[in-house]
């Protein structure tokens, strides 16, 4: 059963998503397998054997009468620290003289936002994010790259994303961050969820070898703080 | 305990379960076996709970080598088992002693055969599933294939051998062929493709490509014509969704599928009939035929009460194979302790 709120990119309709999504994971709807929140829509998959489409509309239809009753939790800010440009964002350069900016002008736009985590997919711990300004766009590379390194931060058009393991890609590569996003021994195995909001904070490389020394060591705590803009 | 040796891993065989669930939120596909039917069909037939874990054989099977006693059953696809010389019975379960072979001629019918081991295999939990996930080197062995020098190993300190044999009866037994009707319900997006892109769509018939995977099964033939384009913001991908992007030739997205996708879905492949497209092999034929919801209730009732026929093979216990292996276990039991 996928419920669907709207058709296009929205707070507001995204924010919905989540309110029924947390409902009905809250009230452990009975036969719910499993639930893809979207964008714009909510995908229930239910067993046959348990419930019924019939049955589970009209209890997903009360929840969605009541959702003021459990109001999403607040917003939380996730920072990523990320080192821009030089080997790990060897397209740094690009972006910015695409966009008739410094390379800083570019960083700074490009960590001046916090985005909104739409949803994740595509593949595990990736995460869609929304709030990219237009003057850092750039189109995507011509030829893929084979693999990308783990953390690598992008812009591919409007988009702006992590690359949470090592995957081929088109994205323009302007940073890579040491956190790693997905990891299937932690739980849950990532450190963003859809709702949240992430802010790039730039790094030197000194410190991002430090950061990287003390995730290893395990004495990294992620900042997280609420949403202030 | 380490159970099987593996001698060659054979084109792609995975450890797989039911699919791991709970994860798909965060971009983790299910994975899982191919054809559910066959793979819980295989862990009832030696004992297991469904969710055990078992092997998923594709076209060209392993060579297995058993160096403990073990009861095994062997579903899905026929891929030309053999047991040492002889060969192994498909659909029911088997007792095998230590050193014997499994090993495949060829495919015979279908694609996938599913192995189950009493006991379950062995591997870690990933995200609560031992489904391998090659992609993302997720669950399994490794998060890979089995390849030769493997070991597989089984639940338990002993291995578990069932007194009498199980079977799945005869008629409940798919055979799988070259021509695949699959029912489906339309939807989500039926309405984003013409009346004339609907009526392609169902009265086609489509030829499976060789790039099918466990991601999907890519499909060729009439291009079905959509409304305003193939592009949607994307939404969550169910099992069996018929993806249709801008070429519009259908997909139909399986286990390995990503959790949301940005095509429009003209139609879902009901469950129960996700394994018969598990065993279409390339340049196989299907036809989709659409069916309401209680049709689709009704196809989950029959299978479950297929499932629900396995029981025991009529013909008596070998009596005299059961004490040879009762034998072996105890030397087996005995060589551990030390």
């Amino acid at each position: 059963m996928i419920v669907e709120f709207g058709d296009s990119i929205d707070p507001a309709i995204n924010r919905r998503v989540r309110e029924l999504f947390l409902a009905i994971e809250r009230a452990a709807v009975a036969g719910v397998r499993d639930l893809v929140p979207t964008y714009r829509s909510l995908l229930v998959s239910y067993d046959p054997l348990r419930t019924t489409f019939d049955r589970l509309r009209r209890h997903l239809s009360e929840l969605d009468a009541h959702l003021a009753d459990t109001p999403l939790p607040p917003p939380r800010v996730v920072e990523i620290p990320t080192a821009y440009g030089g080997t790990f964002g060897p397209d740094l350069a690009f972006v910015a003289g695409h966009n008739h900016l410094t390379e800083d002008e570019a960083i700074a736009i490009h960590a001046g936002t916090d985005y909104l985590v739409y949803m994740m997919g595509f593949s595990p711990g990736f995460t869609y994010l929304g709030g990219m300004s237009e003057r850092i766009a750039a189109p995507r590379l011509k030829t893929p790259r084979t693999a990308i390194p783990a953390g690598s931060v992008g812009i591919a058009q409007q988009q702006t994303g992590i690359y949470p393991v090592e995957s081929p890609g088109g994205w323009q590569l302007i940073g890579r961050t040491p956190v790693s996003l997905f990891d299937p021994s932690r739980h849950p195995p990532v450190v963003v969820e859809a709702g949240d909001y992430i802010r790039f904070v730039p790094v030197t490389l000194d410190r991002y070898s430090a950061i990287q020394d003390e995730i290893q060591r395990g004495t990294w705590t992620l900042p997280v703080r609420g949403v202030t803009t | 305990m380490k159970t099987i040796e593996v001698l060659d891993g054979g084109m792609l065989t995975t450890v797989q379960d039911l699919g791991r669930f709970g994860y798909q939120r965060y971009g983790v596909p299910t994975s899982g076996a191919l054809d559910l039917f066959s793979m819980r069909a295989a862990n009832r037939l030696v004992g297991n709970p469904d969710d055990a874990a078992g092997l998923e054989l594709t076209l060209i099977g392993p060579r297995l080598e058993f160096i403990v006693p073990a009861t095994i059953a062997l579903t899905g696809a026929d891929l030309g088992a053999r047991l040492g010389d002889r060969p192994l019975p498909r659909w029911e379960s088997v007792v095998v002693e230590p050193g014997a072979v499994l090993s495949f001629g060829g495919p015979q019918d279908g694609v996938r055969a599913y192995l189950a081991v009493a006991g379950g295999v062995d591997v870690p939990e990933v995200l609560g599933s031992r489904a391998t996930y090659i992609r993302s080197r997720l669950g399994g062995l490794a998060g890979r294939k089995l390849e030769a020098g493997d070991a597989v190993y089984v639940f338990g300190d002993r291995p578990v051998l069932l007194g009498g044999a199980l079977q799945l009866p005869v008629p409940h037994r798919p055979i799988y062929g070259h021509a695949h009707p699959l029912r489906v319900v339309l939807g989500p997006q039926d309405d984003r493709f013409t009346p004339n892109g609907v009526h392609t769509f169902l009265s086609s018939t489509y030829s499976v490509s060789p790039q099918s995977d466990r991601m999907g099964s890519r499909l060729a033939g009439a291009a079905i014509e959509h409304l305003r384009g193939p592009d949607i913001v994307s939404d969550g991908t169910p099992l069996g969704a018929v993806q249709v992007a801008g070429d519009g030739v259908p997909i139909v997205l399986l286990a390995d599928r990503g959790t949301a996708g940005g095509y429009t879905k003209i139609a879902t492949v009901i469950g129960p009939d996700i394994p018969r497209l598990a065993q279409a092999a390339p340049g196989d034929e299907v036809t989709f035929h659409s069916v309401g919801l209680d049709d689709a209730y009704a196809a989950v009732r029959v299978q479950e009460a297929a499932l629900a026929a396995i029981g025991p093979i009529r013909h008596g216990p070998d009596v005299a194979r059961l004490r040879k292996v009762a034998a072996a276990v105890a030397t087996v039991a005995s060589l551990q302790r030390r």
